[in-house]
């Protein structure tokens, strides 16, 4: 038995060496971690203000954005981008008149997948990169992605701060905020336009149908486990870390799907903090 | 100087008058009840002295100046939500998030913000209770919360919007208490808009009774009578005592409290659900 943990630990330090060799292994985990921490950040006031289903439906339309601009011969990121960003700003426009009509967003998110795969019909070479669309490839991810998503996120997390106190007073007093001079509209809008590209970045790395797990999954188990704002956002970054580093080198051990070991992750982060706050109280 | 001032204020939502020419004074360091159906325009006129709706004729002056949004000095309390979500945000958080929160550029509140919230939650009793989840404090506790946030930044006028609906008699008057105690602690003027009269009475200073876009102010005495109420609500009103308590009547029909169930249940239609203390 001794043995077997003497060997067995420079066989695992080994291992990572190994993987860690790889440069595409290194573009994934930079890449994951750019998007885990941006998409965590803002997926944690896009729970706060209960419009997570808005943000899966912007990512279906960034479906609809990726097919068509490979038609007319533009990159997928960009359309996918375009097309969030557009959808993101009319829900904002519309503010709280959309934000409860689920109908209504549902019927969109319907649209823009039925429209995405007519375009994917158009072009039938193109049937092979669908899968790594629907549900993201991040060992593809190249150097040049890697420097976008960063030069992307570092924007969306510096806009975020810059409108952190409105965007939360908006968030939970909505009235009181509004007496005192907080626009709901312009608050509503640029929020939804850097939650259009954080929903952009997360699809590069688990997919358009996956965005959940990044987005709303780390941020949903942190609220349940925190009581501080400050602690809440600093746990929705380690768990979306956590999930995307480990569910990355999951899959480069098994050679299954990382957005598959990442959703996993996610998925058994928030079923445990839902059981450990049942327990608690 | 007056709180609260209207001159010929006539307010109109949609092309709809709300109000119609409405004259009369808040004076400074008073405690005033607003009552009226549903309808009547009592949040209408909330909204109108925060500059959120607008004035259709005549002038406002909320402490001596024009309605201003945003006016530091007027305290707002709205009417109470149930938190989305399950965030086990503490209250004390919540709290904090109002004060100064209107200010763009900065990610976390300032070291005065945290002092001010701790100043107004002493004030209304909450510094223990706002170490606990919002989403686990009852409608007594929560009003308690929301109150501290009118309270930030030292305002000499409050403006609450219902903040009995639907709490049980009990927690009724122990947040009437609280305001009154608060008033009197600070001196600072307080418009309270209520369904029932009752509850207030003996707390008031004087009352103000909205109806039939008409306004009128004074003391209890002034007011609940039933040539004034008549006209208040367009038809014939009857106002009768009885042991310390007022019941205005149309038709042998309790008009206050039969609103006041009224709204009850249509907050729960909206809500979902209320706790109570």
């Amino acid at each position: 038995m001794s043995t077997c943990t003497i060997m067995g630990m420079p066989t695992v330090t080994t291992g990572i060496t190994i993987m860690l060799s790889y440069g595409f292994v290194i573009d994934a985990l930079a890449a994951g971690g750019i998007v885990a921490v941006v998409a965590g950040i803002v997926g944690f006031f896009l729970v706060m203000r209960g419009q997570t289903f808005a943000g899966h439906a912007l990512s279906h339309v960034g479906f609809a954005g990726a097919t068509g601009a490979v038609l007319i011969g533009v990159a997928p990121f960009w359309g996918l981008i375009a097309l969030t960003l557009v959808a993101g700003l009319a829900m904002g426009l519309l503010g709280e008149r959309v934000s409860g009509r689920d109908v209504a967003i549902g019927m969109v998110l319907s649209l823009a997948l039925g429209l995405g795969l007519l375009f994917l019909h158009f072009y039938t070479a193109f049937a092979a990169q669908a899968t790594s669309l629907l549900f993201g490839n991040v060992f593809s991810v190249d150097h040049s992605t890697v420097l976008t998503l960063g030069i992307l996120g570092a924007f969306c997390l510096v806009a975020l701060a810059l409108m952190a106190r409105p965007l939360l007073f908006a968030t939970l007093q909505p009235d009181l905020a509004e007496a005192k001079g907080v626009s709901l509209r312009a608050v509503s809008l640029l929020f939804m336009a850097i939650v259009a590209i954080a929903v952009a970045e997360a699809a590069q790395i688990v997919g358009v149908l996956l965005v959940f797990t990044l987005m709303v999954g780390p941020a949903a188990a942190a609220q349940r486990l925190t009581t501080r704002l400050s602690h809440g956002i600093i746990l929705t970054v380690i768990l979306g870390l956590t999930e995307t580093w480990a569910g990355i080198a999951l899959a480069y051990q098994t050679d299954w799907p990382s957005s598959f070991w990442i959703a996993a992750l996610s998925g058994l982060a928030y079923f445990a903090s839902l059981g450990r706050a049942r327990f608690s109280a | 100087m007056t709180a609260v001032s209207l001159d010929g204020v006539t307010l109109a939502i949609g092309g709809r008058r709300i109000l119609s020419d409405v004259t009369f004074q808040i004076a400074d360091g008073e405690f005033i009840g607003m009552l009226g159906p549903n309808g009547a325009g009592k949040t209408t006129l909330i909204r109108a002295l925060l500059g959120l709706a607008p004035v259709a004729a005549g002038t406002i002056r909320v402490l001596g100046a024009p309605v201003q949004r945003g006016n530091p000095a007027v305290g707002y309390m709205p009417q109470l939500r149930s938190p989305i979500g399950d965030f086990r945000l503490s209250g004390r958080d919540f709290v904090v998030s109002a004060a100064n929160g209107h200010r763009w550029g900065r990610l976390w509140p300032a070291k005065s913000d945290y002092r001010d919230a701790e100043r107004a939650l002493e004030l209304v009793g909450a510094t223990e209770l706002a170490d606990r989840p919002l989403i686990e404090t009852s409608g007594g506790e929560r009003q308690r919360l929301l109150l501290a946030q009118a309270l930030l930044g030292q305002p000499k006028l409050l403006l609450l919007d219902e903040p009995l609906i639907s709490l049980d008699p009990r927690r009724q008057h122990a947040v009437i208490d609280l305001v009154r105690r608060v008033q009197q602690e600070l001196g600072i003027a307080v418009l309270f808009s209520a369904h029932e009269l009752n509850p207030l009475l003996g707390t008031l200073d004087r009352v103000l009774y909205l109806g039939n876009g008409q306004a009128a102010l004074g003391s209890v005495d002034e007011v609940i009578t039933g040539p004034v109420l008549s006209r208040l609500y367009g038809a014939p009103i009857e106002v009768i005592r009885h042991n310390g308590r007022i019941f205005v009547m149309s038709d042998q029909y309790e008009l206050e409290r039969g609103e006041h169930l009224h709204d009850h249940g249509h907050a729960h239609g909206h809500d979902g659900h209320h706790h109570h203390a």
